[in-house]
């Protein structure tokens, strides 16, 4: 490894850097010696901001190339000047030997750079081939794309009805639509931003199966994530990026999981600590008896029969790919939507299903739910309008007062304010800055913050760490680990497996609006939570066989 | 030259501020373009529009008449914009109260005492905020597009306020003319300095209006709820807000407000129930409300400088004999301007020119 | 008589067809532009004025047409490229359209002004029955009707109406792929401006032949009205056009009619006649703008399909990443 874990390299080493790398992928590699794409010394900078700091990387000819770094690191950045989105400051981008400058996306497809995108960028309400040809250049998109689009699809095997409707297909489908859309304009590159993160770990095999493919095939792949277990076993090189900068390139099977990410991070994060629970004998906070739920849109997944008791101490995390109920879940127990039957959810022993969202609070109940602007918090108001947000019913005897006319009494929430930034350790530009000017991680940790400052005994948390940096999401995660261990019943929902593996003290899993039953984290292993969601369903008690067929991912 | 938006990560407050003061100045120097276009001079155009009106003790008191309403109406529609409501049907809700307030000078002449005023004021209020209800309720229990419902029901209560004044409600005395009996002294809102001018107590209304809708607003947590609701409909669902409450509470707000400053209008400036009571006041309102930026205070001096164009009007009419119809130029161009100054809050503004792609900041 | 109706109706329902025809593709690019009362006043203006200045009504068309573009690219700027909220940017839009109308129409008020002529198409004018009606109107008559067949094989049947369904349905997806949400955004704007500065020419030029203030008496909002009644849909467009056209010149026809006329009328017609006559004419003149409102209420109500059918961006700002 040529990198160093922290302080900053030098512009000119960094060059040098990509130059030796270079070389080392012609002798590795085998193939020709002009790299398939070199990036050299590439500055963009946002106002303020420098997003990539003389960043250079090579990548060789069927090369498997990974971009590793942290949510902020440039990642992003990098791949849209790479894509054309953007355009760079200044540097260069040589491709098969010559320089070029990608001015749009259409031009990057033309010289045959491909791109899949962690948000998808499919059209809803549009055919699975009307979104395939929207992306083909004119010349390409001549004849029966739908017929074409079938037969690649199979080749490959990723099967998918070209007539289909995007919004009727589940994540997993979703991502083999960008795949095929991409290998339709046959690019020589391919970048993949992230794309495990929405698979279970049987889809996500499977996709490594084409990703080698389509290397055998001597193209290049471009791959973006921060998952080091799969950068290890896929890749050939990787560059690391951090704030900006590249801060080391090495081949990742020779490094360790834990020396990547003191790369990636560039101090050590703190290790989390979890004594076992001893839930014996105590009671269930959050009971859900039988809740279900018919889909409220088109788009929406339907509950049916989830059963859970969370217990006073306890974590429980609930696993399963985007798109499986989840955000229904959140609703539905949140109280954001209300049920009849007031038994069906249980909070402390007392009826709550047909209770509104602050009549559960109330109880003792806490929410935190996956987006964090303009759900969790309202990105044009202060961190103090957030704070009363989630809380001026539970505390409406702190912070609101004259009784019926309800005057907001502005100092007393500044000062639980700065108290929850204080303890979560909130950076922040200013006393009370907008909600939407602090980082994804500090506006979480605020957001979580808001509501451990009450003492809940109960929280449900949706996607706790979803694109926080690593630091942040190390803290967010010890929070919960001690609220449970201090006797509250903490729920969470994540599509992070290995944050669920790491926090929980039993696991359930989503799939298609079903929950599995509860697997003790001594029993649980990666395969055995992967069958789960990808909806195999051994021994649990449900009513009867979700339908496979619609979201299997084993090809 | 290109122009791109870059977000700013906090919003700008000298913007916030300053936005509707650069809105105004743009649309002077526009003004003075229209003017020197229609071969008059730019400045005794401005002059007589924006100035000589605050000249003279009698004028300074149609300005309070003209404001009145459009500060009482804008007060009201900050409330439903703030809160991502749309009524643009105030002109209707206006007609809806002066009908249902005059209802007791014209049913019930002998009516008359020192209950009759208040009577007639909380019956107007009461007719705003029903007519209001209408397009609130179409769309909290069949989504249906407020903006196209209240609107269409402006053109219905125009229509039947010329039914009723022409039909049931004509004066027996009149002529034949439309509209109704004058109002007696005891259904008449006084002047405030009676020897002076004839500006009423519709105004005092207005500024009290603007006020209490300003505490509501910024100090108290229904208010805060207006706000988050209209800022991120999804958060207010997770502060435990009801979106539907919203949409009735803003629009029968602002329909009353709307309903009020109609039976002011009625029963302080024109004394009878006429076919037309309004030069668009539920309209420029809405002018004024942006001007304002969607606060109550703002609403007040937004709502002065808008009457200051209808005054002005009819100065340049009379001296320069500039089309009264130039207000309505104004005004629309002064909505025009606000909206572009105010993306300056959210955005920094840069200038890209094609060839080097070099861009600077502004 | 009823021909005379039917006639009549088509000349009502054209200029609804031709603004709402044009607010489609503007929606379907996912803008909301209720400046449309705006920009077809602006045409009924410069229809008005440049015809009877000239002398030739197809000129004035012309000129309409092309005040109704520019005018929309007012709208265009602040909502494209400024990312001003659409709701109040449309409504200043048609606040300084009737303001703006009104000041340049001022000295043309109780002129008479030119008409556009009838195309009588040879030989189909003379068939029975529908020849008159089909054949025998006023050529913004056929070009609505061509307009929404266009707009239709525009629309599903190529690349680039499928380029702005697909920013309608996504913006920034489109944006990823590459594709230019602006420039197609405000040629969508342009074309419904144009559209709708014919629309306004229809009312001082085919309708009516004078300038009144404010003449367009809200058939901007109705045509905004009938686009989500259509639910985004050029056929649908069509269907309701005529049936608010029917609205409209039924309730007129009402008006106007004599009850001494109909005295030869057998007696529970003459009856029903005279209930009809009984109702004040400023309720049966308010007809169009009610059944606006039940047409609105019966559509949004069903909100499955109202989801599926509405562009997904619609009124949405849309600012590309930095």
């Amino acid at each position: 490894m040529r990198g160093e874990p922290a302080g900053d390299i030098p512009v000119q080493h960094s060059g040098n850097m990509a130059e030796t790398g270079l070389d080392g992928a012609g002798k590795t590699g085998g193939g020709s010696a002009t790299p398939m794409l070199e990036v050299r010394d590439i500055v963009k900078t946002f106002g303020p901001l420098t997003a990539n700091d003389h960043v250079s990387l090579a990548i060789g000819e069927g090369e498997i190339h990974a971009l590793l770094g942290e949510n902020g690191a440039g990642k992003s950045t990098l791949v849209k000047m790479l894509y054309g989105s953007l355009q760079p400051d200044s540097g260069d981008i040589v491709w098969r030997g010559e320089k070029v400058s990608i001015t749009s996306p259409s031009q990057a497809r033309r010289i045959g750079i491909g791109m899949v995108f962690q948000h998808f960028s499919l059209f809803e309400s549009l055919s699975v081939a009307d979104n395939i040809l929207l992306s083909l250049e004119p010349d390409l998109a001549k004849g029966n794309i739908a017929e074409k689009a079938r037969q690649l699809s199979e080749d490959y095997g990723l099967p998918l009805n070209p007539h289909s409707i995007i919004g009727d297909l589940s994540v997993g489908e979703r991502q083999r639509v960008e795949i095929v859309r991409c290998l339709l304009q046959n690019p020589d590159l391919i970048i993949l931003d992230e794309p495990t993160s929405v698979l279970t770990p049987q889809e996500a095999d499977n996709l490594f199966v084409t990703l080698e493919r389509l290397k055998s095939e001597g193209k290049s792949i471009l791959y973006i994530s921060h998952r080091l277990e799969e950068v290890k076993r896929l890749c050939d090189r990787a560059t690391i990026l951090r704030h900006g900068k590249v801060v080391g390139e090495c081949d990742p099977r020779q490094e360790t999981a834990a020396s990547l990410a003191s790369l990636m991070v560039g101090s050590s994060v703190d290790e989390i600590r979890k004594e076992a629970a001893d839930t014996s004998g105590k009671e269930a906070l959050l009971t859900l008896n039988g809740i279900d739920l018919p889909a409220s849109s088109p788009f929406a997944v339907a509950l049916s029969g989830i059963t859970l008791d969370v217990r006073a101490g306890e974590v429980i995390g609930v696993a399963g790919v985007a798109g499986n109920g989840q955000s229904e879940f959140f609703r539905v127990v949140s109280g954001e939507e209300t049920l009849r039957d007031a038994n069906a959810i249980l909070i402390r022993g007392q009826p709550a299903a047909n209770l509104g969202i602050n009549q559960r609070r109330r109880m003792g109940a806490a929410f935190v739910p996956e987006e964090r602007l303009g759900h969790g918090a309202v990105p044009e108001m202060p961190l103090t309008g957030n704070l009363l947000l989630s809380r001026h019913s539970s505390d409406r005897a702190a912070f609101v007062g004259l009784g019926p006319i309800g005057l907001v009494r502005t100092d007393i929430i500044r000062d639980a304010s700065a108290r929850v930034s204080e303890e979560m350790d909130v950076r922040k530009s200013g006393a009370d800055p907008d909600a939407g000017s602090l980082s994804g991680g500090n506006l979480q940790k605020f957001i979580m913050g808001r509501e451990l400052d009450r003492q809940p005994s109960v929280i449900v948390v949706n996607q706790p760490t979803w694109g926080v940096d690593a630091g942040a999401a190390a803290r967010i995660r010890q929070a919960l680990i001690d609220l449970a261990r201090s006797g509250s019943a903490v729920l969470v929902i994540s599509q992070d497996l290995d944050e669920i593996f790491e926090i929980s003290d039993s696991i359930v899993v989503m799939h298609d609006g079903y929950m599995s039953a509860r697997v003790p984290i001594s029993e649980a292993t990666y395969e055995k939570i992967g069958l789960l969601m990808g909806g195999a369903n051994p021994g649990h008690e449900m009513p009867e066989m979700p339908d496979t067929a619609h979201h299997g991912g084993v090809a | 030259m290109r122009i791109e938006l870059v977000k700013r990560s906090q919003h700008s407050t000298f913007f916030a501020l300053a936005s509707p003061f650069i809105a105004f100045a743009l649309t002077l120097i526009a003004g003075a373009i229209l003017f020197a276009a229609i071969g008059k001079s730019p400045l005794t155009g401005l002059y007589l529009y924006f100035v000589e009106p605050l000249t003279q003790l009698w004028s300074v008191h149609e300005l309070a008449v003209k404001a009145g309403p459009l500060i009482m109406i804008a007060v009201g529609l900050s409330v439903c914009y703030r809160s991502n409501n749309w009524n643009i049907g105030a002109e209707g809700q206006f007609i809806a109260g002066a009908i249902l307030g005059s209802a007791i000078p014209i049913l019930m002449p002998g009516f008359q005492n020192f209950l009759t005023l208040p009577l007639m004021l909380l019956l107007a209020m009461a007719g705003g905020a029903l007519y209001a209800g209408i397009p609130a309720y179409l769309k909290a229990r069949f989504n249906a597009n407020e903006i196209l419902t209240s609107l269409m029901l402006v053109y219905v209560a125009q229509l039947f306020l010329d039914w009723l004044v022409r039909g049931p409600w004509r004066n027996p005395q009149g002529y034949s003319f439309p509209g109704s009996i004058r109002f007696p002294d005891a259904a008449t809102l006084p002047e405030i300095f009676p020897s002076q001018g004839a500006a009423h107590y519709g105004f005092v209304l207005a500024l009290i209006a603007a006020i209490a809708v300003w505490f509501f607003l910024s100090r108290t947590l229904k208010g805060f709820e207006v706000r988050v609701l209209g800022a991120s409909p999804r958060a207010g669902r997770f502060a435990g807000f009801s979106t539907k409450g919203m949409i009735f509470l803003s629009f029968m707000l602002s329909g009353a407000l709307a309903g009020l400053a109609g039976i002011a209008e009625v029963s302080g400036a024109i004394g009878q129930l006429r076919e037309v009571i309004s030069p668009g006041y539920g309209f420029t309102a809405i002018i004024v409300a942006f001007l304002g930026r969607l606060n109550p205070l703002g609403a007040i001096v937004a709502g002065l400088l808008l009457a200051l164009t209808y005054l002005g009007g009819e100065a340049a009419q009379i001296s320069l004999g500039i089309s009264d119809k130039v207000v309505r130029v104004f005004q629309g161009m002064l909505l025009f301007f606000v909206l572009a100054c105010d993306t300056l809050i959210h955005y920094r503004v840069r200038f890209v020119t094609a060839i080097s792609g070099e861009a600077r900041n502004a | 008589m009823l021909e005379n109706i039917l006639l009549t109706i088509a000349t009502a329902a054209t200029p609804l067809l031709l603004a709402a025809i044009g607010e489609l593709v503007v929606e379907r690019s996912g803008v909301l532009n209720l400046g449309v009362e705006g920009i077809m006043i602006m045409g009924a203006v410069t229809g008005f004025a440049v015809s009877l200045s000239t002398g030739n009504p197809w000129l004035g068309l012309i000129a309409a047409t092309i005040a109704g573009a520019l005018f929309s690219q007012l709208f265009a700027f602040l909502v494209i490229t400024i990312a001003t909220n659409q709701v109040a940017t449309g409504l200043s839009l048609t606040l300084l359209g009737i303001g703006l109308s009104g000041m340049i129409g001022e000295s043309f008020v109780g002129q008479p002004g030119v008409k556009l002529p009838t195309l009588d198409i040879p030989i189909l004018s003379d068939l029975p029955v529908v020849g008159k009606l089909l054949f025998a109107q006023d050529p913004l008559f056929y070009l609505s009707i061509v307009l929404v067949f266009a707009v239709m094989w525009f629309l599903f049947r190529t690349r680039t109406g499928l380029t702005l369904r697909s920013i309608g349905d996504n913006h920034t997806s489109a944006h990823a792929l590459g594709i230019s949400v602006h420039k197609y955004r405000y040629f969508a704007v342009m074309f419904g401006g144009a559209c709708g500065g014919m629309a306004g020419a229809h009312l001082t030029l085919v309708y009516t032949s004078q300038w009144i203030e404010n003449m367009s008496a809200g058939r901007g909002w109705i045509a905004l009205a009938l686009v989500v009644f259509a639910s985004w849909r050029p056929l649908r467009v069509l269907l309701g056009a005529y049936l608010f056209g029917a609205i409209t010149i039924v309730q007129l026809h009402i008006q106007a009619t004599n009850l001494r006329d109909l005295e030869s009328l057998p007696a529970p017609l003459y009856w029903l006649a005279e209930i009809v006559k009984s109702i004040p004419s400023q309720f049966l003149s308010s007809l169009p703008y009610l059944a606006t409102i039940l047409v609105l209420v019966i559509i949004s109500s069903n909100r499955r399909l109202t989801l599926i059918n509405t562009p997904a961006s619609l009124g949405r700002p849309f600012v590309p990443d930095r």
